[in-house]
């Protein structure tokens, strides 16, 4: 039980200690409430340090490869199987220890913010068993090296959404999103399997390294391509299939809501990971990421006016979620337009660090304007931003996270949102100027759009004789605050440890499937 | 030709099951519709593993290795499962929906957008 045994094996167990703690939560429920909230508190705490130590483990030994159930840990390729990997394979890059970072922050804050969030709520044992399984959903899609199980966790992920978005029934409207939102995370889960079939078939392999290295890019391959790359951009939310997104987001629990944003991310990594690191080798990935630009133009641009016109707090916030999704694509997009050619050192590829960077600075400032929206309904009653004002008078607290998550969300500095902004503004600008302009002008129809909100709800004469939140609340939405002021402030750190070696670890898919194929030594 | 026919049942079983999720109004004939697209992918995994005349593969005492391939069963058995959890959820929330509006139909299901 030393260092190097937790090292080599928290791949695996990053996975299975939400796992086993989801399923004994009802269980400690049982007893004790108290007990039960200490138990998620800890699982989700320990599932945090795991993911830091991935991190480590990533940035000091490079590419993580996990091999579930061989001796010793990282046989990917035994002896006897003539070259081809057997049994399922977590691989961790730093892309995937960087999503799993982003995941596992986000689920502590939510998890504990969900305490007194939901204090009068029946079935509270439920609701966190299914709060750790869509952790579990999440961390699993970001750290499997297999399609199939990829397929697993997706759906692991989505079950457990769909319940969490249906948790407070209210008169049934909250079933009826929950509603969509199955049906369209199911269809798109199955449109991935049937792609997944049609690899297995030609290729004869489920691991995404030893597709990429066999891939011959038939017509048949571009079929599945664009099965893959289409439902995972609608289950991230990106414009034409956007509309389960505001229902889904703007009917979840506060917690969850702000968890969902890590769900979509998640499907975007599929994306990402199954565009650069399975077709990247051998497809035209100068069309591939022209589709990417172009849906995350359109998420940004609709995503943004659509949100202009809303007076429903939660569903305003979705609406942003869509649009700052389409700034990921923007970014991610234009490195994988210009990869393999000189323009991708030139400025690919800090277009695609802005775009990895923006993914964690959205997951923390739409995850802490959630909890905030979340906060404010708690008190409130209502989400209608008509009906609210003045709430500035008692809330100051929620009024001051509310305002750094605004400013972040625009853009504005010293928050984080500023620096992954400017750096997609920057190098995007010089890939084609009319792209990083329309990305100026939804940010500053997003400040318009916050400002609106801000003003209606925290300004104004006293309503509502209204306390500040709970402690524990408070408590969740000040753990994202210091990573947005972190990554604000010292947007180098982020750069260096997180970032930066993310994108590169995207951009060179050889490297992963050299250790995968290699034995994982 | 005979060789294509699941591959004929499983586009048949899919564009069916397409057809009712797109054009029919009750909810629970919109579950009905997943369930078919299901099966038919469950069917798919299942027609690509098969060997003219193969057995089941297990090398013990084996007369043949002439043999299907088990990979595609083990994703099919774990598909199914997963498809009775998402049918299972999908009419409960149809139960829900039911008991709250007392209707099943999509057209007046639509309180969100009010």
């Amino acid at each position: 039980m030393s260092w190097d045994y937790f090292l080599n094996h928290s791949p695996a167990l990053i996975i299975v200690i939400p796992l086993l703690a989801a399923f004994a939560t009802p269980l400690i429920g049982r007893f004790s409430r108290k007990a039960m909230y200490i138990w998620i508190t800890a699982s989700l705490a320990l599932t945090e340090i795991f993911s830091i130590i991935l991190l480590y483990g990533v940035h000091t030994g490079g590419t993580m490869v996990y091999v579930m159930g061989a001796n010793p840990y990282n046989l990917s390729v035994p002896p006897d199987s003539g070259g081809i990997p057997v049994r399922i394979i977590l691989t961790v890059d730093s892309f995937g220890a960087f999503m799993a970072f982003t995941a596992s922050t986000v689920a502590l804050a939510g998890g504990i913010y969900s305490i007194a969030c939901e204090h009068s709520q029946t079935g509270q044992e439920k609701y966190y068993a299914l709060l750790l399984l869509m952790l579990v959903g999440m961390l699993g899609m970001v750290l499997t090296g297999d399609l199939f199980n990829f397929f697993v966790f997706l759906e692991i992920n989505s079950l457990a959404s769909a319940a969490l978005v249906s948790y407070r029934i209210d008169k049934g409207v909250a079933v009826e999103a929950a509603f969509k939102y199955a049906i369209i995370s199911s269809i798109g889960a199955l449109a991935f399997l049937f792609g997944v079939g049609i690899l297995y078939g030609e290729y004869d392999a489920l691991n995404m390294a030893m597709i990429a290295q066999r891939m011959k890019f038939t017509d048949l391959d571009k079929i599945v391509m664009a099965l893959f790359t289409v439902t995972l951009a609608m289950k991230a939310g990106a414009i034409p299939m956007h509309y389960w997104v505001p229902d889904g987001y703007g009917k979840a629990p506060g917690g969850i809501s702000a968890m969902l944003v890590t769900a979509s991310q998640a499907s975007l990594y599929g994306v990402f990971r199954v565009s650069f690191t399975v077709f990247g080798l051998s497809a035209n990935t100068l069309t591939l990421g022209w589709f990417l630009i172009i849906l995350g133009v359109l998420s940004m641009f609709v995503g943004v006016t659509m949100a202009l016109i809303q007076h429903d707090i939660k569903r305003l916030m979705a609406y942003h979620a869509i649009s700052q999704t389409g700034y990921m694509l923007l970014g991610v997009g234009v490195g994988l337009a210009t990869l393999g050619t000189a323009a991708f050192n030139q400025y690919g590829l800090a277009a695609m660090e802005g775009g990895i960077f923006h993914i964690i600075n959205h997951a923390m400032y739409k995850g802490l304007l959630f909890l905030t929206a979340g906060a404010v309904i708690y008190r409130v009653g209502t989400s209608d931003l008509n009906k609210m004002g003045g709430l500035a008078h008692g809330m100051k607290y929620t009024t001051i996270f509310f305002m750094i998550g605004a400013l972040s969300i625009a853009g504005i500095p010293p928050f984080n949102g500023f620096a992954s902004k400017l750096l997609i503004y920057e190098s995007v600008y010089q890939f084609n100027p009319l792209l990083s302009i329309i990305a100026m002008i939804v940010s500053i129809l997003t400040l318009a759009s916050f400002v609106k909100v801000f003003h209606s709800a925290f300004m104004g004469p006293k309503i509502y004789d209204v306390k500040e939140v709970p402690k524990s609340m408070l408590i969740g939405m000040c753990i994202l605050t210091f990573f947005i002021i972190l990554f604000g402030l010292f947007p180098n750190i982020a750069m260096t440890y997180l970032v930066g070696p993310a994108a590169k670890a995207l951009a060179n898919p050889l490297e992963y499937i050299a250790r995968v194929l290699g034995g994982g030594a | 030709m005979l060789l294509n026919l699941p591959f004929i049942t499983v586009v048949i079983i899919m564009a069916l099951g397409l057809y009712a999720m797109l054009f029919k109004r009750n909810l629970i004939k919109i579950v009905i519709g997943l369930s078919l697209i299901e099966s038919g992918v469950n069917l798919f995994l299942v027609s690509l593993g098969y060997r003219n005349g193969g057995i089941a593969p297990i090398y013990t005492n084996a007369p043949s290795t002439n043999m299907v391939l088990p990979t595609p069963q083990a994703l099919t058995l774990t598909s199914i499962v997963i498809g009775v959890a998402t049918t299972a959820m999908l009419l409960s929330f149809c139960m829900v929906i039911y008991r709250h509006y007392g209707t099943l139909d999509s057209r007046k299901v639509r309180r969100l957008r009010e």
